[in-house]
């Protein structure tokens, strides 16, 4: 769009300072967390770093680096059956028509609005009985299934966007329903995979409740419960926690930064229509 | 993008089936005990930590793990622990206030087996105070292992704020008030407060209560034999509300450590807060008799207000005898002072060794022994915990309203409903 | 779409797993939650015995309950309100075709990346009114005095100290009506642009004219995804302020986790959540049963 100088400024100007405003509190963060542990006080945070120490960063990375790996464990499993998953019930609930569909559909969604600590006493029995409490693999297939909802809803509201003639096509060329699915549709989802990998990667990285109720084993626990474990009930090392909390974040931003591009893409491609 | 986008897929799903294909490890197995606590840094964890040692010494066959829940003075942990136990998974032992946290919660439901034995096999029974094994018990059973003693009604104050005032630490309410006044002239918060999450409050709260009533009486209006508008009660209830007037008005965003650390920089005079700010003080350089100092809290000069940490033998526990093995150890003068110096607490055994004490705690340990004792409220010791989620409730509002005649309503109503 | 019914059957297959998980997991569960809210379960021992409404109508006398509500309804509408007009703004900053585009969209996008765990202690310091942001600015000479989070002044019943969380909630969410917009910007077609400016529109125009009503439909999907945040807000208020004096910012979800876990109301903090979850039916179910009447 075509723009005056000054008006252009204008807009520059103005993205510059949301930009710092999105990065201040970053400030607070970076600066306490490179404080040594005897200059860390609430009253003194916006006070920089007199002498600036890794102390918080290499305490931190000692306590979490087994969790980041449980972490990874468990995000990328997630990540990818969400998407495998999604796809597969949303292209279904967007291409076939059969009686109940779209309340079944409606059934399904709404499960990504049920408040997740009312079902924490069923949720724990239910693993236990299956034998998967304690264990990474019950958080995964946990966060499968609550994931489910709205990895579907993604992929259904794109796929109602490719036209029927598309997919008919294929179903004249002698594929079957999972011919078609597999060889047309697949192909063509990328966009849409983008953004069900990013969602569920952050939010599944950053869930606490499910993680800290699942598992007790510090050697399997997630980041999001290791760095809570950073802190005592009495004493809290500030740097430690603001160290480790950067530091858990790391893949998270990664995802962002490279993927960003392709999350905004997707989401134009079709699944931002809720 | 499509070609960047399928690499970055193929390399999720190539490291995920590496990940799949490396499997996790096993954790449960015979030789393995599960300690739940919610001691995840600082003193504590590292007190904990030499206790896993001494135990290692003795049994190094045996795999701890230590399974920890921070947050929420416990809270976190609790939920966990509640969840796990209803879902039929308790770990091997756990973390519990001593007291009726222990009783109500899990005693009187059936979830625990008692530990007498352990303490009479070992000869320890005369070891630990009868005030301590008193509020273990449950029908003439002992039903956990107390591992510390921390103080609830500890004024931690500012000597240098003091002395420029030209001040004495006040010994009653009275001369509390004396002193607020001349700090709030100078512009000074008199108390510090750190009641971002409420227990705070009603830990000051006991101190309070406990000045008007007096040991004997403040065991009864827990008991619920005193009534809530009982005149003392009604005049501790009031100089609560007097005191808020002296706090840092930032005391509602304030975590307790900060209030206690404000006395120390000389950011306010004086501060009602557990003993573990001792522990706070000498972690962060703070050098006792110059930048803070303690006296009991006002008007509970005599009185000593414990709150205990325990460790029980859950019904069902996977491995019951490893259990045993560390209650043993939790008994044992040999655990309790690799422990107590270290997470900054005085050992629940009167036997401790004081020279592995500091200054702080053989003061608290001579207290200790000739004071008389009660059980902390706001640390699960003295009411049950739905009483005590009630009574935090109630100071929420409290604190803000200071409408004494509707807390006295709320605490009443409370008290009919959950006192004993 | 044309289907042959060997292909409908092989659909409705292959959906049986997973509906049937899901619902176990989904509204097994709810169900389950449903029955302990009419029960007498109030310590850690499962208590079943019927007791109808009791634990709904002492819930509905409670202070702090009714401040809970209410403290939601203002929270979800200005959490809402800011992410859709500010995330708007930011879009459409970036949609000029800005230099360093990428750069400006990776700063607005990186909160989305941390935790509420994290961020709320952030916050928590940042807006401490005595050594936070106030402090900061009082060394600019401003007279800050506001008692952010832990001010318990309100006005109409919307509880100031909600500003606070509101402002960390946004900035966190900013970025994501950012890029939902963005998207939908990208998709106008130029061509339509540059003709209103050949006519003559203004820049005004254009927006209120033309791209307003194109990206209507996904203002509507980001309030969905917003609000399923916000009307079940739990770990930032958890880890930023706790429920605050006099509850001023407490939440429902908070309320259940104390009363559930620490103070074994089990019976009354099920009654919490089937009333959290009602609030959410009625906001999300009209919304969700019109767009799928739409398709």
């Amino acid at each position: 769009m075509k723009l005056s100088k000054t008006n252009r400024t204008i807009k520059y100007i103005l993205a510059i300072v949301a930009a710092f405003l999105f990065l201040f509190p970053l400030y607070v963060i970076i600066n306490n967390s490179l404080k040594p542990f005897a200059d860390v006080r609430v009253s003194e945070m916006w006070v920089l770093a007199r002498s600036p120490s890794s102390e918080g960063f290499s305490k931190a990375f000692k306590a979490l680096r087994q969790n980041l790996i449980n972490s990874f464990i468990l995000v990328i499993p997630v990540s990818l059956l969400s998407v495998l998953f999604g796809s597969i019930i949303g292209f279904i609930f967007a291409k076939v028509r059969f009686k109940y569909s779209k309340v079944l559909f409606f059934l399904v969604i709404f499960g990504m609005f049920i408040p997740y600590q009312s079902i924490l006493i069923p949720l724990v029995r239910t693993l236990n009985r299956v034998g998967l409490y304690g264990k990474l693999e019950g958080l995964i297939v946990t966060h499968t299934i609550y994931g489910l909802p709205i990895s579907s809803l993604m992929f259904r509201n794109y796929y109602a966007k490719i036209p029927d003639e598309l997919v008919e096509a294929g179903m004249i060329d002698g594929l079957q329903l999972v011919g078609v699915f597999r060889q047309v549709v697949v192909p063509i989802s990328l966009p849409t995979m983008v953004v069900v990998l990013i969602w569920q990667f952050t939010s599944v990285w950053n869930d606490f409740l499910f993680a800290v109720t699942l598992t007790q084993n510090p050697l399997i626990q997630p980041v999001t419960v290791a760095l809570q474990n950073l802190a005592g009930t009495q004493v809290i090392e500030w740097n430690a926690q603001m160290a480790g909390a950067l530091i858990a974040a790391v893949p998270t931003l990664l995802v962002y930064i490279f993927l960003g591009k392709y999350f905004i893409q997707g989401l134009l491609s079709g699944s931002v229509k809720g | 993008m499509k070609k960047k986008v399928l690499a970055i897929l193929v390399v999720f799903l190539v490291a995920s089936a590496l990940v799949f294909a490396a499997g996790t490890k096993e954790q449960k197995g015979a030789n393995t005990i599960e300690i739940f606590s919610w001691w995840t840094a600082g003193g504590e964890a590292d007190g904990l930590e030499a206790m896993f040692k001494e135990f290692s010494k003795k049994h190094p066959q045996l795999e701890i793990i230590n399974a920890t829940v921070a947050g929420g003075a416990g809270t976190n942990a609790k939920a966990v622990l509640a969840t796990r136990m209803q879902g039929g998974n308790p770990p091997d032992t756990f973390q519990v206030h001593a007291g009726h946290e222990l009783i109500d919660t899990w005693v009187t439901t059936g979830f625990m087996e008692p530990v007498t034995f352990i303490l009479k096999d070992a000869g320890f029974m005369d070891k630990f105070p009868a005030d301590v094994i008193d509020i273990i018990s449950y029908k003439g059973e002992v039903y956990s292992i107390p591992v510390n003693i921390h103080r609830s009604n500890v004024m931690w104050y500012s000597p240098k704020l003091f002395a420029k005032f030209n001040l004495k630490p006040p010994k009653t309410m009275d001369e509390f008030f004396r002193v607020a006044d001349v700090f709030e002239k100078n512009g000074i918060p008199a108390l510090a407060l750190g009641d971002n999450e409420s227990w705070a409050a009603t830990h000051l709260l006991e101190s309070v209560i406990l000045a008007s009533l007096g040991p004997d009486r403040y065991r009864d209006l827990w008991n619920g034999k005193v009534k809530w508008n009982d005149p003392k009660v009604q005049e501790a209830l009031t100089n609560y509300t007097k005191m808020m007037k002296y706090t840092n008005r930032d005391h509602a965003a304030l975590a307790n450590m900060d209030a206690a650390g404000y006395v120390a920089e000389g950011k306010a005079a004086m501060n009602v807060m557990g003993d573990w700010a001792a522990g706070y003080y000498y972690s962060q350089n703070f050098k006792q008799g110059e930048d803070w100092d303690w006296a009991p809290a006002p008007g509970t000069g005599g009185v000593f207000i414990m709150l205990s940490d325990s460790f029980g033998l859950p019904k069902n526990a996977p491995n019951r005898e490893n259990v045993v093995k560390w209650l043993e150890l939790c008994a044992s003068k040999e655990g309790q002072d690799a422990f107590n110096p270290i997470k900054g607490s005085i050992p629940a055994r009167t036997d401790g060794d004081r020279s592995k004490y500091d200054r702080y705690l053989n003061a608290a340990m001579d207290d200790f022994a000739t004071n008389a004792i009660v059980a902390s409220v706001a640390h699960g010791a003295a009411i049950s915990e739905p009483w005590l989620t009630r009574v935090n409730d109630i100071m929420a509002a409290f604190t803000t309203d200071l409408d004494v005649a509707k807390a006295t309503r709320e605490f009443q109503a409370a008290a009919d409903r959950y006192a004993p | 779409m044309y289907c042959s019914q060997k292909d409908k059957r092989l659909a409705v297959i292959m959906l049986i797993p997973f509906l049937a998980v899901l619902f176990l997991f989904v509204y097994g569960f709810i169900f389950w939650s449903v029955r302990v809210s009419f029960s007498a379960w109030d310590s850690i021992l499962p208590d079943m015995t019927w007791v109808g409404l009791r634990n709904y109508q002492e819930l509905m006398g409670s202070l702090r309950f009714k401040t809970d509500i209410l403290n939601t309804i203002y929270f979800t509408i200005f959490f809402i309100a800011i992410c859709i007009i500010g995330g708007f703004i930011l879009s459409y900053l970036l949609f000029v075709n800005l230099k360093g585009e990428g750069f400006f969209r990776t700063v607005y996008l990186f909160p989305l990346s941390l935790s509420f765990v994290v961020t709320g202690v952030l916050w928590r310091w940042i807006f401490n009114p005595e050594v936070g942001l106030n402090a900061l600015l009082r060394t600019f000479g401003f007279k800050a005095e506001f008692g952010w989070f832990t001010s318990t002044y309100s006005i109409a019943g919307f509880n100031v100290a909600l500003i606070a969380l509101i402002i960390g909630a946004s900035w966190q969410y900013l970025g994501y009506t950012m890029a939902m917009f963005l998207a939908g910007l990208r998709g106008i077609d130029d061509q339509l642009i540059e003709s209103a400016q050949i006519d003559g529109a203004g820049e005004w125009a254009i927006i209120t004219r033309i791209i307003l009503p194109i990206i209507k439909p996904i203002t509507f999907s980001a309030m969905i995804v917003l609000g399923h945040i916000s009307l079940k807000i739990f770990d930032l208020a958890y880890a930023m302020t706790g429920k605050g004096p006099r509850f001023v910012t407490d939440f429902p979800g908070l309320f259940m986790f104390e009363t559930t876990f620490r103070g074994n109301h089990y019976a009354e903090g099920a009654a919490i959540s089937i009333v959290m979850l009602l609030l959410v039916a009625i906001v999300i179910v009209p919304y969700l049963a019109s767009s799928l009447k739409e398709d």
